[in-house]
């Protein structure tokens, strides 16, 4: 495992009794990625994040943190921060008292930093107020705080803008987005799939514990891309034509007002295309299907399908995506 | 510099110092004292069964140590176990040890920073008893010499070295019920349970010790440990209960600190 890459896991698995909450993920975050970790409440996105930060220990598998092992000690977290679920502080403490408390526990000069990241989350105004007085978007931007006093190369934030408004949602993602731009790597786990579409390059997407997906967002929507709708002057000769051509896959005919198809590739859909205006059915419309990353995350998390790897589930969200375009949906 | 069991210990006791219980439990400690020196100026009797209660109109140096005696049955232990129990739990209920678990220091070092804080905030409790008792004595009785159990009188400066010794003698058995409440504070992961259960296991040992049939065990038991400053006032002095508590003592509170901190470091930090 590189030092170099800010986290790896492999096999990563979490079992409380006879409930696998974390099932053999495996996960690569490169430098410089806004990598968005991404799931339903209950995926196991949230075990995982404690299990990265060395909070709970693995039933199998390992994480690595710039290769080092974040069981072994908080030496593993040099360079890393971040928290799991909200940021919890001391609430009859201040906040500038909360992040001495950090800082003190941070040692390496992070007390001469407490003003600077104030001002980065725009709490220098508030900082002597205690936390407990703090509204939740407050306490968001305490914990990005905290986090930014050890002046990590690699955040790991849960959940950042759950139960913010639409404002401190918008002010969080803009954070997030300044804090990558600086290059610094962020691993976001959430189930809001905007805030996930706006920052992230890369994502995983988790499913009852274990990986559906991984890889770039545009690897994700290029393949859900390769799904097309087809209208023609005769739809059902254009679907026999269709199902007998190379290439053509996974011709669906209860797409309304036209059929749902895969083509393997461009060669492929220029030959259906010349086969389709020599048998008389005239092409209409042939319009490629670019899927939201809302609708993949639902073929991903909802597919009854439980085998396959990254690959095959993207061909199940393409085909879901086809048919719900079908559906009007 | 690196952080370490110094910048634990320093926070921790700041946090205390910020938390209704540790005013809770200190502010019993120094009220009780006065409360019963106001009871000795009103009232005419003395607690004549119990030792130097005879002695609590003649000097105020008999008083802070008539309060150890009735101390020991809940008072010292419940504020022990304030503290003691809520120390780890409170963080696991509210969710900040994953907030410190994951700056730089160590689960030992947090671990031995709680502990020594717990132990400090006990020290301070039994510390701030005695003085109030040995003030509020004096003005109500004087600060007159001292009639030993041997029958001895000895001098107010004496006396007043050996009140001091006896509370640190008494601090023995409170630090094992502290070790006690950290174990409990550590597995129950509830604040009060911690609490309440580290004052059960205190009134179960002093149960244990009336219970007939059961007196071999009398030497061994934490409850008994509670009177053994006594031999300080002895004249010449008795070092053998001194002694036994001690390594009483610590039969008592090794293992449950030894156990608490190996919960401390294998554990799950799943909540909050």
């Amino acid at each position: 495992m590189s030092a170099e890459t800010p986290i790896e896991a492999r096999g990563l698995t979490k079992r409380y009794g006879e409930l696998v909450a974390v099932d053999a993920v495996d996960l690569t975050v490169e430098p410089g990625d806004v990598f968005g970790y991404l799931g339903p409440n209950g995926a196991g996105k949230t075990t995982s994040l404690r299990m990265m930060l060395g909070l709970i220990r693995p039933s199998a598998g390992s994480v690595r943190l710039f290769g080092r092992d974040p069981q072994a000690g908080v030496a593993a977290l040099d360079g890393v921060a971040g928290f799991v679920e909200e940021p919890r502080f001391y609430p009859y403490l201040t906040g500038r008292r909360n992040l001495e408390l950090c800082a003190s526990l941070d040692g390496h000069g992070a007390a001469g930093r407490i003003d600077e990241v104030l001002d980065v989350v725009e709490l220098s105004d508030r900082a002597r107020d205690r936390v407990g007085g703090y509204s939740h978007g407050m306490r968001q931007r305490l914990g990005i705080a905290a986090a930014l006093l050890r002046r990590p190369r690699l955040l790991l934030v849960d959940e950042p803008a759950t139960g913010l408004d639409p404002a401190g949602m918008r002010d969080m993602r803009l954070l997030i987005r300044r804090l990558a731009d600086d290059g610094m790597t962020v691993l976001l786990s959430s189930h809001l799939l905007a805030e996930v579409e706006e920052l992230c390059n890369r994502v995983a997407i988790v499913r009852k514990g274990s990986v559906a997906y991984e890889g770039a967002l545009s690897d994700l929507r290029r393949a859900a891309g390769s799904s097309y709708r087809l209208r023609t002057t005769d739809d059902a000769l254009a679907a026999r034509v269709a199902a007998a051509q190379p290439g053509i896959e996974e011709v669906d005919q209860s797409v309304e007002g036209g059929l749902g198809l895969r083509a393997a590739s461009d060669d492929a859909l220029g030959e259906l295309s010349r086969a389709l205006v020599e048998s008389g059915a005239l092409i209409l419309e042939l319009a490629p299907r670019h899927a939201t990353l809302e609708e993949l995350f639902f073929a991903l998390t909802e597919s009854s399908e439980d085998g396959g790897g990254g690959g095959d589930r993207v061909a199940v969200a393409a085909t879901s995506v086809a048919a719900n375009d079908g559906s009007g949906s | 510099m690196n952080p370490g069991v110094l910048s634990v210990y320093r926070w921790e006791l700041r946090k205390l110092r910020f938390q209704k219980r540790t005013y809770l439990g200190l502010g019993a400690a120094a009220i009780v004292p006065i409360i019963f020196c106001v009871a000795v100026a009103t009232q005419g009797g003395q607690p004549n069964d119990v030792a130097f209660g005879r002695y609590i109109h003649e000097t105020g140096l008999a008083i802070p140590l008539v309060l150890l005696l009735f101390g020991s049955v809940w008072m010292f232990p419940l504020i022990t176990a304030l503290v003691a129990g809520d120390i780890v739990a409170a963080e696991d209920h509210n969710g900040t040890l994953k907030t410190i678990l994951t700056r730089s220091v160590e689960r030992h070092q947090v671990f031995a920073g709680k502990a020594l804080a717990t132990m400090t905030y006990a020290l301070a409790a039994i510390a701030l008893s005695g003085a109030v008792a040995v003030v509020a004595g004096s003005i109500v009785s004087g600060l007159n010499p001292l009639t030993t159990l041997s029958g001895t009188r000895i001098s107010a400066g004496r006396g007043l070295t050996l009140v001091g010794g006896s509370l640190l003698v008494y601090l023995m058995p409170i630090l094992a019920i502290a070790a006690i409440g950290l174990l409990f504070s550590t597995v129950f992961r509830n604040s009060a349970a911690a609490v309440v259960g580290t004052l059960m296991a205190s009134l179960l040992l002093q149960l244990i010790g009336i219970l007939p049939g059961l007196g071999f065990l009398q030497p061994y038991l934490l409850s008994t440990q509670f009177n053994s400053w006594q031999g300080l006032l002895r004249e010449p002095i008795d070092w053998a209960p001194i002694v036994r508590a001690a390594w009483v003592c610590s039969l008592y509170a090794v293992p449950a600190l030894v156990a608490a901190f190996l919960v401390f470091l294998r554990r799950d930090v799943a909540g909050g």
